[in-house]
């Protein structure tokens, strides 16, 4: 294989990531975990609220809102669509789930280390000087994170350039990347889109969490995105819209996403900002304040 | 090789041979790849070449995406438009994370000439080499120019190389070997050091005979590598010469001149003097005219030697 030439000859900078093994390279593996059923995802979304409310109230500070509304887009992608492997996070066969709205990093924290990238234990270190869990994502400190973020719009991009790798290595994985709708006010967001139809780059998914907020406001207010839709289409991509917190209608659309072929799919996930908190769910305040210890206490009674 | 040649060329043939040698190589550039000369590379590996349009941000970061997944990534564009048209998609997905991208950028400085200030490059180098971890190189010739990307190509990590459009003469000889991070002494002398980087440094080799006859010996050390410094190239200058003259083709600001000056500073002071561009952005005209505003001339350099050993006394 090359990648084992190159293996070799290269250093790799992340430190905390395994080698690449021989066996590794095969798409085949046993360790890759049993999907769930919608029942058991329903259990594993909650548990993902709770550690989001937990790891920010502790942090006292970052983003719960918009990892709240990307809970269950995030819980079917990480306990039921990608092929991945915990114990071997650079496994050059995996899926890439690339969150290109890197203020996200608690629900793609919590996520990885349910799957068991990192103990649980370790959210709580999130924003800590030296932690892996850091305020944004950071692809050379923690494990399973593929991308460095936190400047929004950069992430279609990367994944068109792992999508394009798959192509030439002759690798049949897939790249899923997480954007805000918020974000999508980012010039560089239609370039990607421009270009991932141009390249037929149908190993591509991007899933916008469309929770219509953005740190000043409602998004209609802000900058108006809509028809956001008809944008995607109109640049060349399959468009597939669905309730972002229906776990009946996600995963479907990504096993849709995955029979296109010849072009790239966007899934408009339309969610709610704080989604599962009765007090932050459309509260744009929460897009990036943590809940205090009270506020905390509350959500998780509410998330019993 | 002929006497002359640009460094742009000299990549575009130098690519070819990697992207022979080497399957891992991936070429990507910014809708100027008959320019950048890259188009060579496409010629004979199209399906490891990516057009990304006029579209630079999304160009680095698609660069960042290859490299994430193994891929050795060249990425061309005019210097001032892949420094300053996407400073944070290579600060967040190149520079920080480390990637193996090779940022190699042609049309650096002024001698872009005619198309303008919009086109001429000269903040850059201050903003590469702003970059943590960032290597940052500026080829003296066509020759140096083919060393420096198998270089690139060979070392792991992000790598900013700058190259230029005009054709210019040759200082090396095909035996030339590049070692990354290092100086070379390309004159001996005692009384003063140029130090020059980039096409400046035939410029500095053509004004040291008349000076020589005036009695001023000079010492010209050609850096091509501006991030890592040779320190102790510059500090044995300090120490033998007792004067520094640096010479580039960039703001005086965060370049070659601010960068060796922090050496002389805390290692060994003497008298210094920098020729850069000035503070001002420049007209269209010609390369050489434009140098000449600049005093960035054989002349100039001479002018500016004596005054520094009038300075050493």
């Amino acid at each position: 294989m090359p990648s084992k030439k190159r293996g070799a000859k290269r250093v790799n900078p992340l430190a905390s990531a395994p080698k690449i093994s021989a066996e590794a390279t095969s798409s085949k593996r046993a360790s890759i975990a049993k999907p769930l059923s919608e029942e058991e995802m329903r259990m594993v979304a909650k548990k993902l609220r709770r550690h989001i409310i937990t790891m920010t109230a502790t942090a006292g500070s970052g983003h719960p809102g918009g990892s709240l509304s990307s809970v269950e887009i995030v819980t079917t992608l990480f306990f039921n669509v990608l092929r991945h492997d915990p114990k071997d996070p650079r496994w050059p066969e995996r899926d890439r789930f690339v969150l290109s709205k890197g203020h996200g990093a608690p629900v793609l924290y919590s996520a990885l280390a349910e799957t068991g990238y990192f103990p649980v234990e370790e959210l709580l270190e999130l924003r800590k000087l030296n932690s892996r869990m850091q305020g944004h994502t950071d692809m050379a400190t923690t494990p399973g994170v593929e991308m460095t973020a936190g400047a929004l719009g950069q992430g279609l991009s990367f994944g068109i350039g792992i999508a394009l790798a798959a192509r030439l290595d002759s690798r049949d994985y897939r790249v899923y990347v997480l954007l805000g709708d918020g974000e999508c006010d980012e010039g560089q967001v239609w370039e990607a889109a421009m270009a991932a139809a141009h390249y037929n780059v149908d190993n591509l998914v991007a899933i916008v969490d469309r929770n219509r907020q953005q740190i000043d406001g409602w998004t209609y207010e802000v900058m108006d995105t809509e028809p956001m839709a008809e944008k995607w289409r109109s640049f060349g991509w399959h468009v597939i819209e669905v309730d972002g917190h229906d776990l009946g209608q996600i995963l479907p659309a990504f096993n849709k996403a995955k029979r296109m072929k010849g072009k790239p799919t966007a899934i408009i996930a339309h969610t709610i900002k704080g989604k599962g908190v009765s007090f932050m769910e459309n509260n744009p305040d929460f897009h990036g304040k943590a809940p205090t210890p009270e506020e905390a206490e509350k959500a998780l009674k509410e998330l019993e | 090789m002929a006497s002359e040649m640009s460094t742009r060329e000299a990549y575009g043939h130098a690519l070819v041979e990697l992207g022979k040698e080497n399957e891992n190589i991936v070429v990507l550039d910014a809708d100027l790849s008959r320019s950048t000369m890259t188009s060579f590379f496409a010629a004979q590996f199209p399906e490891r070449f990516f057009d990304c349009g006029i579209a630079e941000q999304n160009m680095m970061s698609i660069a960042a995406g290859l490299a994430a997944s193994g891929k050795t990534v060249f990425a061309s564009t005019f210097a001032v438009f892949a420094s300053g048209r996407c400073y944070d998609q290579v600060r967040m997905s190149i520079a920080q994370p480390r990637q193996n991208v090779k940022i190699v950028a042609t049309h650096g400085g002024v001698t872009v000439g005619e198309d303008g200030f919009s086109h001429h490059s000269i903040e850059d180098l201050a903003l590469f080499c702003s970059f943590p971890g960032f290597t940052v190189v500026v080829p003296a010739d066509a020759i140096e120019t083919t060393q420096a990307v198998r270089t690139a190509a060979n070392t792991y990590g992000p790598f900013y190389i700058r190259l230029s459009r005009p054709k210019t003469p040759l200082v090396y000889a095909d035996n030339y070997r590049f070692v990354l991070g290092k100086a070379v002494t390309m004159r001996g002398g005692k009384d003063v050091t140029i130090i020059a980087c980039g096409l400046m440094v035939d410029k500095a080799l053509q004004a040291v005979d008349d000076l020589a006859r005036e009695g001023i010996e000079c010492r010209v050390v050609n850096m091509p590598t501006l991030k890592p410094l040779d320190e102790d190239a510059i500090i044995r200058a300090a120490e033998e010469t007792g004067a520094i003259l640096t010479v580039e083709e960039h703001l005086q600001h965060g370049g070659l001149g601010s960068r060796v000056s922090q050496v002389v500073a805390k290692h060994h002071p003497v008298p210094m003097s920098f020729l850069a561009i000035k503070d001002f952005y420049s007209s269209s005209g010609k390369g050489e005219e434009l140098l000449e505003v600049h005093g960035l001339t054989v002349e100039g350099i001479q002018k500016e030697v004596r005054a520094l050993v009038e300075r050493k006394g």
